[in-house]
């Protein structure tokens, strides 16, 4: 019975090629961005190097001042001063890493500009990250009291700015003017994790900014890393304690608040408007609009397609009635028809994504960015197609199923 | 075989009523062939369909193998058709898309047997009908006359015992005509399936056992 439907499948999928055509590319593009979105975020959320530890760190990204009368707030990264002074002295956390936004400096190599992004660090830094050293080893902690000029640098930057030569540490680069001496060379880390990402480390005691500043925001976010995964909600409580002590910077903004977060929520507090929100709510809701609207185009074109491809259809619908097939047996044919026409769009867009992958990956639109079709986005692609395949077979089929035999066969 | 008690049908639409088959009274014997003669329109096809369970009349009661068959479900009507009726028409039906054994073996595909033994049913149909040289071809590379001899092999491949067949010679010239015409009466005398087929052809009536004859949805022979 199935080598029967899809010998038919495929005969109608011949017979309408510019059909088949439009629906495939539509099913197809339209997984291939899903395959794409999906390998991006479970790129960007998923732990990678050097950030390995994720499932047992907490991250502190936005610290919030809030003026309740004038319902004024400020909102932002914290400031050394106090991930280092109150973070830094709580008791559950195993380590505190702290560093700051990257930002861009200036360097000429050969009169050609070379965009160096840099980022101070404490030493903890090295620590809770597992960076891969290619050669040399992080700055030490005696050498950031001391503010000594040095720095880790990356592979890159290595290659841009030394070029091919062998080992480099001991040797000096200079960015904005400073010069620094290299005590190690890490591996690349994406650009999409841009908080631990930067092309040049630097000990945060050189930070131009004065890092004994007691104000609350600044420029530096916080990795706390939990000795096992259970203390996690026992540094967040810690945490909370800590900030409703914190003395409130000046008159007006009297309130403080502040969390330590699994990474994706980090992020979407970005979103929040309120103390309580995390902001993943809003952001899995904007997502699944997303989602959604993506599918809903192609699943109507396909809906409308195959209505019309049944009433095309509807001497044969007549004739397997007449000869005995129920409207339930035809329904499931139609729909096994139209999975299978998914099925192939969602081949195609496999091998698209794929295409499109290698292509993001080795373009330098977002160096050192390795997004690969892993088993679950994989899955999500074979789910989507499926139901994709229901969503537009299921409605054409009830209508079809409905058709009287006898106007079925007079085409009517 | 096939009995029909007082059939009525009436189309309705917002506006008007039309009655296209007026208590109707048919007693249809095993192994009979007859024809239904009478002008267009006059509620042939709709006689036809309403026997071989494709329509519902809106009054009265069909009956084959003294089970009467008014009530059943959609399923279980084409249960019923599946292993009692093979149906031929006028424009042949055969699907374009499938090779004529395909087509053939359509009535078996609703049954529960193996795709080796569907095969086997639908190549002896169509070596009934002379087609075994064909099996490989589609609808479209076949003339008028082998069309309908294909869906004569797709109405008896599941080996029904009655035959509907509504015009059959009614888009084929002479000689094709009695082509089919003499494999219908063959399959009456040596298979003794009942058949009834709706004809506007004089000829092609007088060759069978008896002859119905409707007026304006009533019978009047």
């Amino acid at each position: 019975m199935l080598k029967n439907y899809f010998k038919i499948a495929i005969a109608v999928l011949r017979r309408r090629k510019f059909f088949t055509f439009i629906s495939l590319f539509g099913i197809s593009i339209t997984l291939t961005i899903l395959i794409v979105l999906t390998a991006f975020w479970e790129n960007v959320t998923s732990a990678g190097y050097p950030d390995m530890k994720r499932d047992r760190s907490l991250y502190i990204n936005f610290v919030v001042q809030e003026n309740p009368k004038e319902h004024g707030i400020i909102k932002g990264l914290a400031s050394f001063y106090y991930l280092d002074h109150y973070v830094g002295s709580m008791k559950t956390p195993e380590k505190v890493a702290i560093s700051s936004m990257f930002t861009a400096t200036n360097t000429y190599v050969k009169n050609k500009k070379l965009v160096i992004n840099i980022k101070y660090t404490n030493h903890a830094w090295w620590d809770v990250l597992e960076y891969q050293f290619l050669e040399g080893k992080p700055y030490t902690a005696v050498q950031i009291k001391n503010g000594e000029h040095v720095a880790v640098i990356s592979e890159d930057v290595k290659k841009q700015y030394f070029g091919e030569s062998g080992a480099v540490t001991g040797k000096y680069i200079k960015t904005d003017n400073v010069e620094y001496r290299v005590t190690g060379v890490v591996r690349n880390v994406s650009v999409t994790a841009p908080l631990i990402y930067a092309d040049m480390y630097l000990p945060y005691t050189l930070s131009k900014a004065d890092y004994r500043d007691q104000s609350i925001n600044g420029m530096y976010s916080a990795i706390l890393l939990a000795h096992n995964k259970s203390d996690l909600e026992k540094i967040k409580d810690e945490y909370q304690q800590v900030v409703s002590k914190i003395p409130p910077p000046n008159k007006k903004y009297t309130k403080i608040y502040s969390h330590a977060d699994s990474y994706i929520k980090s992020y979407t507090r970005m979103f929040s408007k309120d103390e309580n929100s995390s902001g993943i709510g809003i952001v899995i809701t904007g997502a699944l609009v997303i989602v959604f609207l993506l599918m809903l185009l192609p699943t109507i074109n396909l809906m409308n397609i195959n209505i019309s491809r049944i009433i095309e259809r509807s001497s044969e619908i007549g004739i397997r009635k007449a000869f005995g097939a129920s409207s339930g047996t035809l329904a499931v044919q139609f729909i096994v028809e139209n999975v299978i026409l998914t099925l192939l769009g969602g081949i195609i867009g496999i091998a698209l994504s794929l295409i499109i992958l290698n292509i993001i990956n080795s373009s330098s639109l977002i160096p050192n960015l390795t997004l690969a079709i892993n088993f679950s986005v994989l899955l999500y692609g074979i789910m989507a197609c499926l139901i994709f395949g229901l969503l537009s077979g299921v409605y054409p089929a009830w209508r079809m199923s409905r058709m009287e035999v006898v106007n079925a066969l007079k085409g009517r | 075989m096939i009995r029909l008690e007082n059939i009525e049908k009436l189309y309705r639409t917002d506006t008007i009523e039309t009655i296209a088959l007026d208590r109707i009274s048919l007693n249809i014997e095993k192994g009979e062939f007859l024809s239904v003669m009478g002008p267009s329109g006059c509620g042939k096809s709709t006689l036809l369909n309403i026997m071989g369970l494709l329509d519902a009349p809106t009054k009265g009661e069909v009956k084959i193998d003294q089970q009467t068959l008014t009530h059943l479900s959609d399923k279980q009507l084409a249960r019923f058709r599946n292993q009692k009726i093979g149906f031929i028409f006028q424009s042949f039906h055969l699907i374009n898309d499938l090779r004529v054994l395909d087509n053939a073996e359509l009535p078996l595909l609703y049954r529960n047997i193996t795709s080796k033994e569907r095969i086997r049913l639908a190549t002896e149909a169509l070596e009934k009908v002379g087609l075994s040289n064909r099996i490989k071809h589609f609808p479209s590379q076949l003339s008028g006359g082998q069309k309908q001899r294909v869906a004569i092999a797709r109405a008896i491949a599941g080996n029904p015992e009655i035959i509907l067949a509504d015009e059959p010679t009614g888009n084929l010239d002479s000689a094709m005509g009695n082509e089919i015409m003499d494999i219908l009466l063959q399959l009456n005398r040596a298979e003794k399936a009942t058949i009834v087929m709706v004809t506007h052809d004089e000829t092609m009536a007088k060759k069978t056992h008896r002859l119905v004859r409707l007026f304006d949805g009533s019978q009047v022979q």
